[in-house]
């Protein structure tokens, strides 16, 4: 069923009077000095709906919706674990909801009291020596995290270190970071089994090297065994290491980026500590850093003195990169967090990573003992893994987008398609800890039922997804015949 | 084991299945020099009624107050419906559209979004949000060195009045990419920038920044600084209050052309305050710059069988597809938040927005005129303004502040800190949710504290 724009539904003179004050425009302006000059006349698309119209449109809408409350979502490198509901109904209580970002310490001392645990646990686990909370999704962590790398530099004179390391498997936002932080990238090539080729790298890094961005383990869903070989080849170029936390859910409590040499680390607490997706946001991608970042970490961040706990601002830091958002990062999202932590506890964070790699390396011998093939045979999972379809392409013309259209009509939602670009028709599949064996097996029947229709019923993949909402989009028409905003006059 | 559903024979089958004798041989391939065996520092773990029971304690520690503060964040009246549906599981944990076609929810949501918020903003095109309001302005300046290639320069002006705070976020976030931000001057007297002033000598910059109404509440003469930054090559960069635009010139409408990029924080738009986020950025443009917008978009197209839906598009642009060289390194942004400001734009529509804003504007011009009455207190500025505005006081408003705090009434913001030139000023707000009432309570409290305070000091 398709449903209606909200645009569509509207009717002159219909509105929801509950939500707006009661008097005329008119009337509230009676007497105001609000000169005509300044006063809009046009009209907007805002539509005139009643209370229940837009009740009933949303909630619809969301029916259209798969999301980890109703499927199994194993999207690879984006944890999409359970969302525990306690996180939200606490994180949403009167007292922090309401409370003013530049309202004083006095009255903002029980969400100042979480913000700075936050930072401490946060510090424990990644065994970093200080946190910052204000970076607002992973890619402002990266962009935080280069541009402090940049900054240590420049403070000591080491004008000519421009040039950032990334792997070729890294996710897109590293190069994008590395640029918008003014910086040079040089890409690393990966070798067989998955692991940085450190052959490479001691060819690449040099004078200009400022340092280098790591996920670890990799995007390719392995650990990179090298990491302390690493470490010690960029250090003593004079770079420094940075770290990734996309994958972080894959060792909590069982090795910490501080331990491996890292400088610097963002967090994705949308992923490692579940915060929800949002339908693409809001996340949080908090920053630790080792000693040598310390003067730098972006403000604001919470201290604790004898009066209790306040903000430290650039006054205190006066080397501080600066400030990423109008008040201090993602609050809600940081107050989600620390919910969780506290329910996981230190034992609980600790099976986050155990269970997170037992899923995964379930799921990927019973894939492959099922004939599906493994992009690194010859590794263990992490918490994630990678297959790769490209005999299915080449015999079959059966792509991974279209196994990926045929899981939505399974129920399940697909895993990451086409990314990692090293590997070709790849499937990357995070199963998360919080799944059940029931569950990962029942995904083991559906890829089996669709590796049979391959040879059986090709057609039928081509054709899925039939069960959803729409089939397969037009994305050329999309792009060409640009519609991204409703108007009255194309509609009419 | 909090939220991790294996029981020992599942942990001992899937143990065989993979061929291992414990979970921990799993993590073999990690230096054995590099495990750990306890996270110190992390506290055993709470149930869902224990955590309950601390987080009702840290909330009550905040203590509910009456405010009128302002200054980039806004308390309004949020329907119930907004949250009890953009918290529904299937908005709240699904992730970035990527699977259109288990995703037309959310990518009808942003449709709807991106519709509603440049028509508000007087403009043609918008993308699915930013962080907030002040890195969308970082965003803003980046993409106007794009969108302007005829200019050479990679300097920005901000008209005198834009926030502080915003201009130090894209010095943090722009400024490693060379672009250099100035400050035109504002007028002393009036509040706003001086037109005159405004381009005066430097060389032509890339853009201009103009906030309206500006940081100090006071609404510019945007047509003037408008046509100047036009007139000499510059693109306009419009930094809007959404509430504002129900009832003020929306920038598309600005001068002769219009401003080229307009962005602001969408937090009003029924979104709590929440000690600062998450909020998100809104940014829209004219169709003939899409393509140097940044972050993702939502398109309408047709599915094979010509049925209308939804799907991410221009996606050519993305750190995904372009790498190092995307228009942005964004990737996550605010979808949520954005959910949240579609339902209350829905519910409220262009009335009850229009009213929202006016009754704004009002209880703000009865803030001041009582505040005014008491003796010690003067507007600082006769200029026009939206729902804000800066009071001069006769001594330090820190200390005014922290005396009103004592008794729950938070009395706006101490320019104090980033705005010393102005000396003894204090910004306040009201909004719709202010009563009379609210602001009798405000005065008469000022007027006790600032007699106490003065017979204090005579006495010394």
């Amino acid at each position: 069923m398709t449903e209606a724009l909200i645009f569509e539904q509207s009717r002159p003179g219909r509105t929801a009077p509950a939500q707006a004050p009661l008097e005329s425009v008119d009337s509230l302006l009676e007497g105001c000095e609000l000169p005509a000059a300044h006063r809009r006349s046009s009209k907007t698309v805002l539509p005139e709906v009643s209370e229940l119209q837009v009740v009933r449109h949303y909630t619809r809408l969301s029916q259209k919706n798969f999301s980890i409350d109703t499927n199994f979502y194993p999207l690879g490198s984006c944890t999409m674990k359970y969302n525990p509901r306690a996180c939200n109904s606490l994180a949403m209580l009167p007292g922090f909801i309401n409370r003013h970002p530049l309202g004083p310490e006095t009255h903002g001392q029980g969400f100042l009291e979480c913000m700075y645990e936050l930072q401490d646990m946060l510090k424990s686990v990644t065994g970093m020596q200080g946190v910052s909370l204000t970076p607002m999704a992973g890619a402002q962590g990266e962009l935080t995290g280069v541009a402090m790398i940049r900054a240590y530099h420049r403070a000591r004179g080491d004008l000519a270190r421009n040039e950032i390391l990334v792997p070729d498997a890294a996710h897109g936002t590293n190069p994008a970071t590395a640029t918008m932080c003014g910086c040079k990238v040089v890409e690393l090539p990966t070798d067989s089994e998955g692991d940085v080729d450190i052959e490479a790298l001691r060819q690449a890094v040099g004078p200009n090297t400022a340092g280098i961005m790591l996920t670890n383990p990799s995007t390719l869903g392995v650990f990179e065994r090298k990491i302390t070989e690493i470490a010690k080849i960029v250090h003593d170029a004079g770079g420094l290491l940075y770290y990734d936390g996309a994958n972080l859910n894959a060792i909590l409590g069982k090795v910490r980026p501080g331990d491996m040499g890292f400088d610097v680390i963002h967090m994705n607490l949308h992923k490692t500590f579940s915060t929800p997706h949002g339908g693409g946001g809001p996340g949080s991608g908090a920053v630790g850093v080792g000693e040598r970042l310390l003067p730098f970490i972006p403000v604001p961040i919470v201290g604790k003195d004898d009066d209790g706990y306040r903000w430290l601002d650039e006054r205190d830091l006066p080397q501080s990169i600066g400030r990423l958002s109008g008040f201090m990062g993602n609050a809600g999202v940081l107050l989600r967090a620390y919910i969780y932590m506290r329910m996981l506890g230190d034992e609980g964070m600790r099976r986050v990573g155990e269970f997170a790699t037992l899923n995964a390396n379930y799921l990927m011998k019973r894939l492959e003992a099922a004939g599906f093939e493994l992009a690194f045979p010859t590794r263990r999972a992490s918490h994630e893994f990678i297959i790769t379809l490209k005999k299915t392409a080449r015999e079959h013309h059966i792509t991974a987008m279209d196994v990926a259209k045929a899981l939505l009509d399974d129920g399940f939602h697909a895993p990451t398609t086409y990314f990692p670009l090293l590997v070709p028709e790849c499937l990357l599949i995070e199963p998360t800890e919080t799944e059940s064996r029931d569950m990962l097996d029942a995904f083991v029947d559906a890829m089996v039922r669709i590796a049979e229709r391959v040879t059986s019923d090709p057609d039928s993949i081509h054709a899925a997804p039939v069960t959803q909402p729409v089939r397969r989009l037009d994305d050329v028409r999309a792009a060409k015949q640009l519609d991204i905003a409703w108007r009255e006059t194309n509609d009419a | 084991m909090p939220f991790i559903p294996h029981t020992e024979t599942d942990i001992r089958e899937m143990l065989d299945a993979i061929g291992a004798e414990s979970i921990d041989e799993l993590f073999d391939e990690i230096p054995e020099s590099l495990r750990i065996e306890g996270l110190e520092g992390v506290p055993s773990a709470l149930n869902e009624m224990q955590v309950t029971r601390l987080m009702h304690e840290r909330a009550a520690q905040d203590r509910d107050a009456l405010s009128f503060i302002g200054a980039g964040a806004y308390e309004h009246h949020i329907p119930a419906l907004v949250w009890q549906l953009t918290t529904r599981g299937e908005y709240y944990s699904a992730y970035t559209p990527y699977q259109a076609e288990a995703s037309q929810g959310t990518l009808q949501v942003i449709y709807e979004y991106q519709s509603m918020i440049a028509s508000l903003t007087g403009m043609e095109v918008s993308n699915a949000s930013l962080y907030d309001g002040a890195s969308a302005v970082a965003e803003a300046a980046l993409m106007a060195v794009r969108a302007n290639r005829k200019s050479k320069s990679r300097r920005v002006v901000f008209a005198g009045g834009t926030s502080r705070t915003y201009q130090k976020v894209a010095q943090a976030i722009a400024g490693t990419q060379g672009l250099l931000f100035d400050e035109s001057p504002l007028d002393p007297a009036r509040g706003i920038a001086d037109p005159e002033q405004f381009l005066a000598g430097d060389e032509p910059p890339v853009a201009v920044v103009i906030q309206q109404p500006n940081f100090l509440g006071n609404l510019e003469d945007v047509d003037a600084l408008t046509d100047a930054a036009h007139a000499v090559g510059a693109l306009v960069i419009a930094v809007v209050n959404p509430t504002s635009l129900a009832l003020i010139r929306p920038p598309g409408e600005w001068g002769e052309k219009g401003a080229d990029i307009v962005c602001g924080e969408g937090q009003p738009l029924g979104v709590p305050l929440s000690s600062g986020g998450p909020y998100f950025g809104f940014m829209t443009t004219r169709a003939a710059l899409v393509r140097q917008l940044p972050g993702r978009i939502v398109g309408r197209t047709v599915d094979v069988d010509g049925k209308p839906g939804f799907t991410l598009t221009l996606q050519a642009r993305e750190q995904h597809i372009r790498r190092s060289k995307a228009t942005s390194n964004i990737c996550t942004n605010q979808g949520l938040m954005v959910t949240a400001a579609t339902m209350y734009l829905a519910v409220l529509g262009e009335e009850g927005l229009a009213r929202v804003a006016a009754a704004s504007h009002r209880q703000t011009q009865k803030l001041v005129s009582a505040l005014t009455s008491v003796r010690g207190v003067e507007c600082a500025y006769d200029t026009p303004f939206f729902h804000e505005a800066v009071l001069r006081l006769d001594r330090p408003a820190a200390d005014v502040l922290a005396r009103l705090a004592e008794h729950d009434v938070l009395g706006g913001l101490d320019l104090g800190v980033d705005h010393p030139e102005l000396g003894n000023a204090l910004l306040v707000c009201a909004t719709e949710t202010k009563t009379d009432e609210d602001i009798e309570r405000y005065r008469a409290l000022l007027a006790e504290v600032m007699n106490e305070q003065g017979s204090l000091a005579s006495a010394g």
